[in-house]
């Protein structure tokens, strides 16, 4: 059957089929059913994840059960540098290339980020409390991490005041260069002060000082917790994008009806 | 236009220069600025006098923040009413039809932001001293208000040009510069602390400063230039 090629994407897929239709295919697929390949994957991570942290991993001898908020604690906050850095890398290549695709990219990343920080700090504060019989103390992590917090408060807060403009897509993605300087700090803070807050549990090239099981529940909520941040990010660039048309339609119908006959 | 290397780098000086002279003339003129930033400074510590109802050993660990909160509202409350004077007396918009890099002009901007907060500092300094008993007029109080007040400046100098060009610029410029500058307060409020009660194996306070500076500095200078672009 003929195809009707209409976009670029779907000329470049084309162009593939032609010459390695496997891999082709393959593209075809994923475009179709890809989201709904990651939905159903991310939904049994999440129920392996919740198995993992609550049967299969053994109870902390000294912490007893509220240790396995750590569970989601970690990856809820992995994912949150990731989603921070990805607004950096945003900002930097929307005021480098003015592609406002970018510039969307950065923003969403921005909304994924301040859930998951804000899910993280309840996290941690709801283990504070059953454990050290604090819901907060102001160590220089907890701190920094509320910091953060604030700044992609600030960002999301700029950008609904300046709508959808040129250049309130510019200021926000200095906003979103400049602010990102906290997030490191964040993520060393634990080796630079005596904080109340654990030290990292797994470091890149060093022994784990977890036995196998818990590192092996904390490894399948990472990437379960890790395909959830993929999927909210393809749907909601896909909602971004779809407001974006939304509102340069209205603008483009308004003039219409502006312009004298 | 630049011949050489050297001959762009001095031009780039002048024209530093001028703006600054400028900004300073016109602060100079209207006195409205640094004296009022001066008053809210000082009344800044007259309140958290009776908010934390200050003992003889309270002063000790409520003097340095109380000194960093009043030097920081009272350079927001500055470098808002100077980005809200430029907005409506348009300078901004001649300075930016000059031939002069936008990284000059944003550099231009933090040593005038420098030198008005430095001239307020100068002011408090002795009277919080004074309030507060506390010693801390001594020699390395300068470095620790000057890499502070650099940060606050750096800061404050974008993010009040990014903020004048929204409706709500009196309200987002606090929001967005407060989380940023915190880590500037927390370093500029540890050295300080450190110069009566110092603590031992304490965090080199004074260089996280200075590179949390530089790093600001550096970032802000490069991107200003999409900040005031049209």
């Amino acid at each position: 059957m003929q195809t009707v090629i209409h976009s670029p994407g779907e000329r470049r897929l084309a162009d593939i089929q032609r010459r390695a239709p496997v891999i082709g295919a393959a593209l075809r697929w994923l475009r179709r059913y890809g989201e709904w390949a990651l939905l159903v994957l991310t939904a049994a991570g999440m129920m392996l994840t919740i198995w993992a942290s609550f049967v299969y991993a053994p109870t902390e001898l000294v912490e007893g059960p509220i240790q396995r908020i750590f569970y989601a604690h970690v990856p809820l906050a992995w994912n949150s540098y990731v989603a921070f850095f990805f607004t950096l890398a945003g900002s930097a290549l929307y005021l480098w290339r003015r592609d406002e695709r970018w510039d969307s990219f950065a923003r969403v990343n921005a909304e994924i980020g301040l859930v998951f920080t804000t899910l993280t700090l309840m996290s941690g504060s709801f283990w504070g409390r059953g454990f050290q019989g604090a819901w907060w103390w102001w160590d220089a992590r907890l701190t920094t991490s509320l910091l953060m917090w604030f700044i992609y408060a600030g960002y999301l807060a700029l950008r609904s005041y300046t709508g959808r403009t040129a250049q309130g897509a510019r200021a926000a993605a200095v906003v979103g260069i400049l602010g990102f300087i906290v997030t490191p700090i964040n993520y060393l803070s634990v080796q630079w002060w005596n904080t109340l807050h654990p030290q990292p549990i797994l470091e890149l090239g060093a022994q784990a000082k977890l036995p196998g099981s818990m590192v092996a529940a904390l490894m399948i909520s990472l990437v379960s917790f890790t395909l959830l941040y993929a999927l909210l990010l393809i749907e909601a660039y896909k909602l971004e994008r779809t407001q974006a048309l939304v509102a340069r339609l209205r603008a483009e119908a308004e003039l219409l009806e502006a312009e004298p006959e | 236009m630049n011949a050489t290397p050297s001959r762009g780098a001095r031009l780039a000086w002048e024209q530093l220069w001028a703006i600054v002279w400028k900004d300073l003339r016109a602060e100079l003129r209207t006195r409205q600025a640094w004296m009022s930033m001066g008053l809210f400074a000082l009344l800044t510590l007259v309140v958290f006098n009776f908010a934390f109802d200050l003992r003889v050993q309270d002063q000790r660990a409520v003097g340095p923040g109380a000194l960093w909160v009043s030097f920081l509202f009272a350079s927001v409350l500055g470098l808002a009413r100077n980005i809200t004077m430029e907005q409506d007396r348009g300078p901004m918009d001649r300075l930016m039809a000059l031939p002069v890099d936008r990284s000059v002009v944003y550099l231009a901007k933090v040593i005038g932001n420098v030198l008005v907060i430095s001239a307020v500092e100068m002011v408090a300094l002795p009277v919080f001293a004074a309030l507060y008993n506390l010693p801390v007029l001594t020699l390395p109080i300068i470095p620790i208000t000057l890499l502070g007040t650099i940060g606050v400046a750096a800061i404050g100098a974008q993010y009040a040009a990014l903020a004048a060009n929204t409706r709500a610029r009196e309200l987002l410029t606090p929001l967005l510069i407060f989380p940023l500058i915190t880590p500037v307060v927390i370093g500029a409020v540890r050295a300080t602390e450190a110069l009566f009660s110092p603590v031992y194996g304490d965090a080199p306070w004074l260089g996280l400063l200075a590179a949390f500076d530089v790093i600001v500095l550096s970032i802000s200078a490069v991107t200003f230039q999409f900040v005031v672009e049209e």
